[in-house]
C-alpha cells in the first residue's frame, strides 16, 4: 500500500493533476473506491460486476479498505451494508440485474433509514430467459426506491460519479443512498482513456456524527422511540408519520440538487439545445446518440443532444425547458420498457412530440445508424 | 457509551418525559446489574402492547435485564411480535426487514469493531422462530459459518404469531395451525444441533421459568460472542393467543415444552468463561 494523504474532496475531484490511464469501467470504479476511504465492502459474484469487486478485494488485501467479505446472496449483502452503515461505516458494494432484483427489498429500506450507501449497478438483462448481456431495465425499477440514481456513460463518468456519489450521499441534509448505474459490458468491459488523480490522495473519512439520524452505536442517548408502535395502530397519526417520512425522503432527494450541481456540474449535458430535433438519452445510449447526431448534422439535419446524468432527482425543470423549442424529441434506450421516454413524456406539456425509441435490449448493441435513421424519419415528418 | 451522555441539560429537565428522567436517575447503564436486581432499578422496557400472558414479552424482559453491558449493546430485531415491543426499548435497536437480521448484525458488528477497537460493543439478535428458522435461516446459518461475533436469541413460540398463528419450521410435527390445516408434516427444526454443527461456541436452550438460569446463559452467550464468535440461545416462549390456552398457563406450557435446559460450551469458551466468572 502506498503512503496515503487525506485531501479536500473538491481538490481531489476538480483540481488535482490527472494522469491518463487506459481502463475498463470495472477498473475505473475500483479506482474510485481506492480513493474514497471506504471502511467496509461486501461483495457477491455476478457478471458483469464481479471483476470490479475482485479488484476492490485486492485493495482490501493491500490495506486500502478495512473490512471485506463475500456475502451469501445479494439480499444479505445489501442487508449487511445497511448494518455497517447504521453502525457508522462508509460502505461500497455492487451488483447486476438478477442480483439487483434479489436484493430489492433493501433499496427503499436504505432510503427510509437514510443510509448514505453507494452501490454500483452494472446493469444486465433479467430472467427469463437467462441473459448476462447488457440491458438496463433494472434502472426503471430502481428509480422509485427513494435512492438517488446517477447514470454513467463511460469509464470516466463511472470513476467521477462514484466519488461524487459519496459527497452527495453524506451531506447532512441529504443522507440518502446513491445508485451509480452503468450499462453492463459496454462500460464495465470496454477499455477507454480515463483521467485519474494521484492514487495516494484520498477522501477524508466518513463522519457519522453528521448523520441526521442516530448511528446505532449506543453513543447517543437511547430513548424509547414511541409509546405505541405505529405498525399496530390504525389512526391518522400513524399513517401520517409514515406518509410524511416518505415525503421527507423525497424532499432530501430534492435537496441533493444543489450538491449535485456543485460537484457534478449540471444534471444534464446539452449540445445544440436550439435544434429542431432533440435526442434525449442517458448512459451508453447517449454515446451512440452523439455519433448519430454528428452524422446527421453533417447531412444538414438540425439535431441536438441532451445527456441526462442524474435520473433521481430527475432534472425536471431542465427537461421541461429544453423540450419547449424542438419539434421532435427522440429517446433511444437500452431496455424494452422505455423508462426514460416515460419519465420525459410524463413531465412535458406536449408529450406527443416524444418518439420513444429506438430501443434495444437483451444484449443487443445500439448502432448509431438506427438512431440516425430515426432522426431522418422524424426530419421527414416535420 | 460515554459517561454522562444520558444526562439531561438543566434547561430541559422539566419537559423530559418521566420515564427518561427515571432512566437517568435509576437506570441500569454502567451499573453491572442482573436479573437478581429486577425491581430495584428502572428497566429499559417501558410498557408494551403485547398480549396478556405473552411468553415472548416475558422472555425479552428477562433477556434485556440480563445483558452484561446494556450501555454498549445494540439489539437487532426483525418483523414479528417482538418488533412490536422494541420501539419501547431504551436501547439502540434496529428493525430492518423480515428475516435479514443476521446479515444486518454482521455488518453492524463489523462496523462497530472498526470504530471502537478498544470498547466492546455487543450486538444481540433477538427474533422469532419464523424469522430465524424459516425466512432468515440461510442468513442465520451463514453468519454462524463465518463465526460472526454476535449473539442470536430465538424467541420460540412454535409458529408465526404476529400474522395470526401459522405453522413454522419450529412447530412440532402433527400440530394443526393455519397453513397446516391437516397438521404439520415434518418435525421441529433441530436449531440447537444445527448451531453446534455450524460452529457456535456457545449454544443453549431454556424456558423463562428458569429465570436465573436464563440470565446466566444470556451473560455467557454475550461474553463468548464478544471474544470468540457466534453464540445461540433458544428460549421457549409459548403464545397463549394463537395456541389458545389461558394467559395464566404460559409458564406451565413453557416448562412442559422445555423441561430440561440445554447448554453446550466449546472448550475455548469454557476457558474464557472460567476466567470471566472467577
Ligand atoms: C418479507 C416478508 N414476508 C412476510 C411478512 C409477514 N410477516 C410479518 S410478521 C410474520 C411472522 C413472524 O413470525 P415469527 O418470526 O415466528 O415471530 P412471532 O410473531 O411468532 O414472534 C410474518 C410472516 C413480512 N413482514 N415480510
Ligand atoms: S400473539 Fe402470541 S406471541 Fe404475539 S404478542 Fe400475543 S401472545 Fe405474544
Amino acid at each position: 500500500m502506498v503512503e496515503r494523504k487525506i485531501v479536500d474532496p473538491e481538490y481531489l475531484l476538480h483540481k488535482a493533476p490527472r494522469e491518463k490511464k487506459f481502463l475498463i469501467g470495472n477498473e475505473a470504479v475500483a479506482e474510485a473506491v481506492r480513493r474514497a476511504n471506504i471502511d467496509i465492502v461486501v461483495a457477491y459474484p455476478i457478471t458483469p460486476q464481479s471483476e470490479a469487486t475482485h479488484i476492490v478485494g485486492d485493495l482490501y488485501a493491500q490495506g486500502y479498505i478495512k473490512d471485506y467479505y463475500r456475502g451469501e446472496d445479494e439480499f444479505a449483502v445489501m442487508s449487511a451494508i445497511a448494518g455497517a452503515s447504521m453502525g457508522g461505516a462508509r460502505t461500497f458494494t455492487a451488483t447486476s440485474g438478477p442480483g439487483t432484483l434479489r436484493a430489492f427489498e433493501m433499496f427503499p429500506t436504505w432510503a427510509g433509514a437514510r443510509l448514505p450507501v453507494v452501490c454500483a449497478f452494472m446493469c444486465r438483462g433479467v430472467n427469463s430467459p437467462l441473459s448476462i448481456q447488457p440491458d438496463n431495465i433494472e434502472i426503471g425499477w430502481l428509480m422509485d426506491t427513494g435512492m438517488l440514481i446517477f447514470h454513467a456513460e463511460d469509464p470516466q463518468d463511472f470513476f467521477d460519479m462514484t466519488l461524487i456519489a459519496y459527497l452527495v450521499a453524506e451531506q447532512p441534509d441529504v443522507h440518502l443512498p446513491v445508485g451509480v448505474c452503468v450499462d453492463g459490458f459496454f462500460v464495465t468491459h470496454t477499455r477507454e482513456i480515463v483521467e485519474l488523480p494521484p492514487e495516494n490522495e484520498i477522501f477524508p473519512p466518513y463522519n457519522p456524527h453528521l448523520s441526521p439520524v442516530p448511528i446505532m452505536d449506543m453513543e447517543t442517548p437511547p430513548i424509547r422511540q414511541m409509546r405505541d408502535p405505529f405498525v399496530m395502530k390504525s389512526n391518522y397519526i400513524s399513517y401520517n408519520t409514515h406518509a410524511s417520512w416518505q415525503q421527507e425522503v423525497r424532499a432530501a432527494s430534492i435537496r441533493a440538487r444543489k450538491h449535485i450541481t456543485r460537484y457534478l456540474g449540471s444534471a444534464v449535458e446539452v449540445t445544440y439545445p436550439e435544434a429542431n430535433i432533440l435526442l434525449i438519452a442517458s448512459g451508453t445510449a447517449a454515446a451512440q446518440a452523439r455519433v448519430a447526431m454528428e452524422q446527421a448534422r453533417q447531412e444538414g439535419v438540425d439535431v441536438g443532444l441532451v445527456k441526462i446524468k442524474v435520473l433521481r432527482p430527475f432534472p425536471e425543470a431542465e427537461i421541461i425547458e429544453l423540450a419547449q423549442s424542438p419539434e421532435r424529441i427522440i429517446v433511444p434506450e437500452h431496455n424494452i420498457t422505455g423508462w426514460l421516454a416515460r419519465e420525459i413524456k410524463s413531465r412535458i406539456k406536449d408529450s406527443g412530440k416524444v418518439e420513444g425509441g429506438p430501443r434495444v435490449f437483451g444484449g443487443m448493441t445500439m448502432p448509431p445508424k438506427i438512431i440516425f435513421d430515426k432522426i431522418k424519419q422524424n426530419g421527414r415528418m416535420m | 457509551m460515554k459517561k454522562g451522555i444520558t444526562t439531561i441539560s438543566p434547561a430541559f429537565e422539566d419537559i423530559m418525559p418521566e420515564e427518561y428522567r427515571q432512566l437517568v436517575a435509576e437506570g441500569p447503564f454502567g451499573k453491572d446489574l442482573g436479573l437478581g436486581d429486577l425491581g430495584t432499578f428502572k428497566e429499559l422496557i417501558e410498557e408494551h402492547p403485547l398480549c396478556a400472558g405473552c411468553g415472548l414479552a416475558l422472555g425479552i424482559r428477562l433477556i434485556i435485564a440480563s445483558l452484561p453491558a446494556p450501555e454498549n449493546t445494540i439489539v437487532v430485531g426483525t418483523t414479528g411480535c417482538s418488533a412490536i415491543l422494541f420501539p419501547q426499548l431504551a436501547m439502540h435497536n434496529i428493525h430492518s426487514l423480515f428475516g435479514n437480521q443476521s446479515a444486518i448484525a454482521t455488518g453492524l458488528s463489523r462496523a462497530l469493531r472498526l470504530r471502537y477497537p478498544d470498547q466492546p460493543k455487543d450486538v444481540v439478535v433477538i427474533a422469532g422462530d419464523g424469522g430465524i428458522g424459516d425466512i432468515g435461516f440461510s442468513f442465520t446459518m451463514q453468519a454462524w459459518f463465518r463465526n460472526e461475533k454476535f449473539t442470536t436469541i430465538m424467541l420460540d413460540n412454535e409458529g408465526y404469531s404476529n400474522t395470526g398463528g401459522q405453522e413454522s419450521g419450529m412447530t412440532r410435527q402433527g400440530i394443526a395451525l393455519n397453513m397446516a390445516p391437516t397438521g404439520k408434516k415434518y418435525p421441529k427444526l433441530p436449531m440447537v444441533e444445527l448451531a453446534k454443527t455450524a460452529g457456535c461456541a456457545y449454544v443453549a436452550a431454556v424456558n423463562p421459568s428458569l429465570a436465573r438460569r436464563l440470565g446466566k446463559m444470556v451473560r455467557r452467550a454475550v461474553l463468548v460472542a464478544r471474544e470468540i464468535g457466534s453464540t445461540y440461545i433458544q428460549v421457549m416462549v409459548p403464545c397463549p393467543t394463537n395456541y389458545k390456552f389461558s394467559p395464566s398457563e404460559t409458564l406451565k406450557q413453557a416448562k412442559a415444552l422445555n423441561p430440561q435446559p440445554i447448554e453446550y460450551i466449546s472448550a475455548e469458551a469454557e476457558q474464557l468463561l472460567k476466567e470471566a466468572e472467577k
